[in-house]
């Protein structure tokens, strides 16, 4: 089957899971024999698209409309649903893709399925696999219909180089009318990394004792340099870090390849958001804390001492590197 | 301001899951159900929108079925003015229920039509966005923050590193986040009042689903890992895991 992977950039650079979308496209794809199509929508000039080739896409196709500088719901359901030809729609699992696949499987009448962790092409058919109850369980589904629609969580499908041609095309924007418009997107004064997009995450907890506190973890997620802090719900109702980085039920869930959790009890609300992570690393002072039950290294001790050598460790490595 | 909120009964996020025999669902003796904790963001906001105008009407719709009374009533004792439930007995994918949903909102004259970001059950995110799409309204997903004056409104959602500012006019779907409000908790005397609330019981006809659970099972346990030892001392060690051995550094 041919595939659609709608792709995200924001001030005019692809966003880094684009490379994921195409992955999982690619997957569905090459069990057929089919080809990936990438749609980009943008305002203007988007770097990184002499990319998408290198990363899956065999035609990339370039949406160019003023409501795409800040971004357009209805726009971008528009422009998605007129490509035809396609089996499947891949889309990442981010606010913007959970908000536009519904609407792309509404216009299509087609099925949806959102935060898939893993998928595959049966017979014409896309089959699926998504966490459900807060992760305490996995779904297995099979979309029928012409064309699936699909949003992949971030951090799952690791990007691969297949060398495609990544032809560029540019697509006619149908009219459509703008019923929301964005009218901006304030931005904190740095810069961050989100915690779903990461792939190095340290989340503090309440064993930080003050908000200050979470200057020990700034410092070692920019010894990482990839790296986004978060929070358990305990700190953020508390006032200390905003809702953004909260990891848990209530929260974001994240899969980054590395997450240490801080001064973190390790409730089953907090695994929810995190125990998909590839390797969990625990620090804290009390060894019968739950977190040490899922995390594959624990170090048992008290994080004021512990994190700030820690943070010198992997400054050294990356010095090194 | 008329405004709708639809609401879902799902289990509780504490309760343990246990497959049922089929293999593909879960196992509902003895959990515990409560109204889908992002709903109660949308109940609280449709009662205070409601309050603030000073004149309306709310009314809460629910699909499934005859237990989801129950979850209605919930909402009723928080304050909402009336409940309907959209009885059918089978179950649907997210498309069939938006259709369903849709087809009890288009003439129902509202100005506003609220759902939770997503049910904690099947993290589908889907209903409101599909229903605004089968309605043609406007939809803001996931608000933070939401504002209604003359005939429009704005609202607030949190993105990937950022917080997105929109506007639209009424009518309009919002799906409501956690942060939006803090849900009032009925009191006594709401808990009286709601049952002799007016709750209006519809059939309704579910049509086939394209997306089809084949299977549900339990992910994987998380291997309890090791202790790599105690205090600062460890940290040499604990940095060698990750590169040598866990090769995430
Ligand atoms: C419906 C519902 C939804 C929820 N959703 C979420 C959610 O999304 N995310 C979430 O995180 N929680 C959620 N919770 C809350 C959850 O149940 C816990 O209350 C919360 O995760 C606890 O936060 P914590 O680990 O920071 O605090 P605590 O449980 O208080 O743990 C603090 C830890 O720090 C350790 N510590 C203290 N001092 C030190 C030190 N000096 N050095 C090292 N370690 C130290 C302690 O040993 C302890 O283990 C939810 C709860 C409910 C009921
Ligand atoms: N059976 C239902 N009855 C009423 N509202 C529902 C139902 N299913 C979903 N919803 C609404 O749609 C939202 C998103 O659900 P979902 O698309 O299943 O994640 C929920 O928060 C509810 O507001």
């Amino acid at each position: 089957m041919n595939v659609l992977a709608v792709l995200e950039q924001r001030d005019g650079a692809l966003r880094k899971v684009s490379h994921e979308v195409l992955a999982a496209a690619r997957r569905l794809a090459d069990a057929s024999g089919g080809s990936v199509h990438a749609l980009v929508l943008a305002g203007g000039d988007v770097t990184g698209l002499d990319q998408l080739g290198r990363f899956g896409a065999d035609v990339v196709k370039v949406a160019t409309h003023d409501a795409f500088t800040l971004g357009s719901p209805d726009g971008a359901a528009t422009v998605a649903a007129a490509q035809s030809g396609y089996g499947a729609v891949v889309l990442a699992a981010t606010a913007q893709g959970r908000d536009l696949a519904p609407r792309i499987a509404a216009r299509l009448g087609a099925p949806v399925a959102t935060d898939v962790t893993d998928l595959a092409a049966d017979g014409g058919k896309v089959v699926v696999t998504r966490p459900v109850y807060a992760g305490r369980a996995l779904q297995k589904a099979t979309l029928g219909g012409a064309v699936a629609v699909i949003s992949v969580r971030p951090n799952t499908f690791a990007p691969v180089e297949s060398g495609k041609a990544g032809t560029r095309e540019d697509v006619v924007v149908p009219a459509f009318t703008p019923r929301v418009t964005v009218k901006a997107i304030k931005k904190p004064e740095a810069a961050k990394l989100d915690v779903s997009e990461a792939s190095v995450v340290v989340s503090g907890g309440r064993g930080l004792k003050e908000p200050q506190h979470f200057a020990l973890l700034e410092e070692l997620a920019s010894a990482f340099g990839n790296a986004a802090v978060g929070a358990s719900r305990a700190v953020v109702d508390a006032g200390w870090r905003d809702h953004g980085e909260q990891v848990g039920q209530t929260g974001k869930t994240v899969s980054p390849q590395l997450y240490i959790a801080v001064g973190i009890s390790g409730a089953i609300q907090h695994l929810a958001g995190m125990r998909t992570a590839k390797t969990i690393v625990a620090i804290n002072r009390d060894k019968d804390a739950p977190i040490f039950k899922v995390a594959d290294y624990g170090v048992v001790g008290d994080l004021f001492e512990i994190l700030p050598r820690l943070t010198e460790e992997v400054k050294k490595l990356k010095a090194g590197a | 301001m008329k405004i709708a909120v639809c609401l879902k009964r799902v289990p509780d996020t504490t309760s343990k899951i246990v497959i049922a025999a089929d293999r593909a669902s879960i196992d509902e003796a003895g959990l515990k159900f409560i109204p889908n904790p992002y709903d109660e963001f949308a109940l609280e906001a449709a009662i205070a929108l409601k309050e603030k105008a000073g004149a309306g009407e709310t009314v809460v719709i629910a699909l499934g079925g005859d237990t989801v009374q129950e979850t209605l009533r919930q909402g009723l004792a928080m304050g909402i003015d009336r409940a309907v439930h959209l009885q059918s007995a089978g179950s649907a994918d997210a498309l069939e229920v938006a259709k369903v949903l849709a087809a009890e909102l288009k003439d129902g004259g509202y100005d506003l039509i609220l759902f939770g970001k997503m049910a904690v059950d099947d993290y589908n995110h889907a209903a409101g966005p599909m229903v605004a799409e089968l309605l043609e309204l406007p939809c803001v997903t996931a608000a933070v923050k939401l504002e209604v004056a003359n005939g429009a409104l704005e609202a607030e959602r949190e993105v990937e590193g950022g917080v997105e500012v929109l506007a639209a006019s009424l009518p309009a779907v919002v799906t409501c986040d956690k942060g939006l409000n803090n849900p009032r908790l009925p009191a006594l005397k709401g808990i009286m009042a709601a049952k002799k609330k007016p709750l209006e019981v519809k059939p309704v006809t579910l049509g086939a689903a394209q997306f089809s659970v084949t299977g549900l099972e339990l992910p994987a346990e998380r291997q309890a890992g090791r202790i790599v030892g105690e205090g600062p001392e460890a940290v040499a060690e604990l940095v060698k895991l990750l590169r040598n051995e866990a090769k995430v550094i």
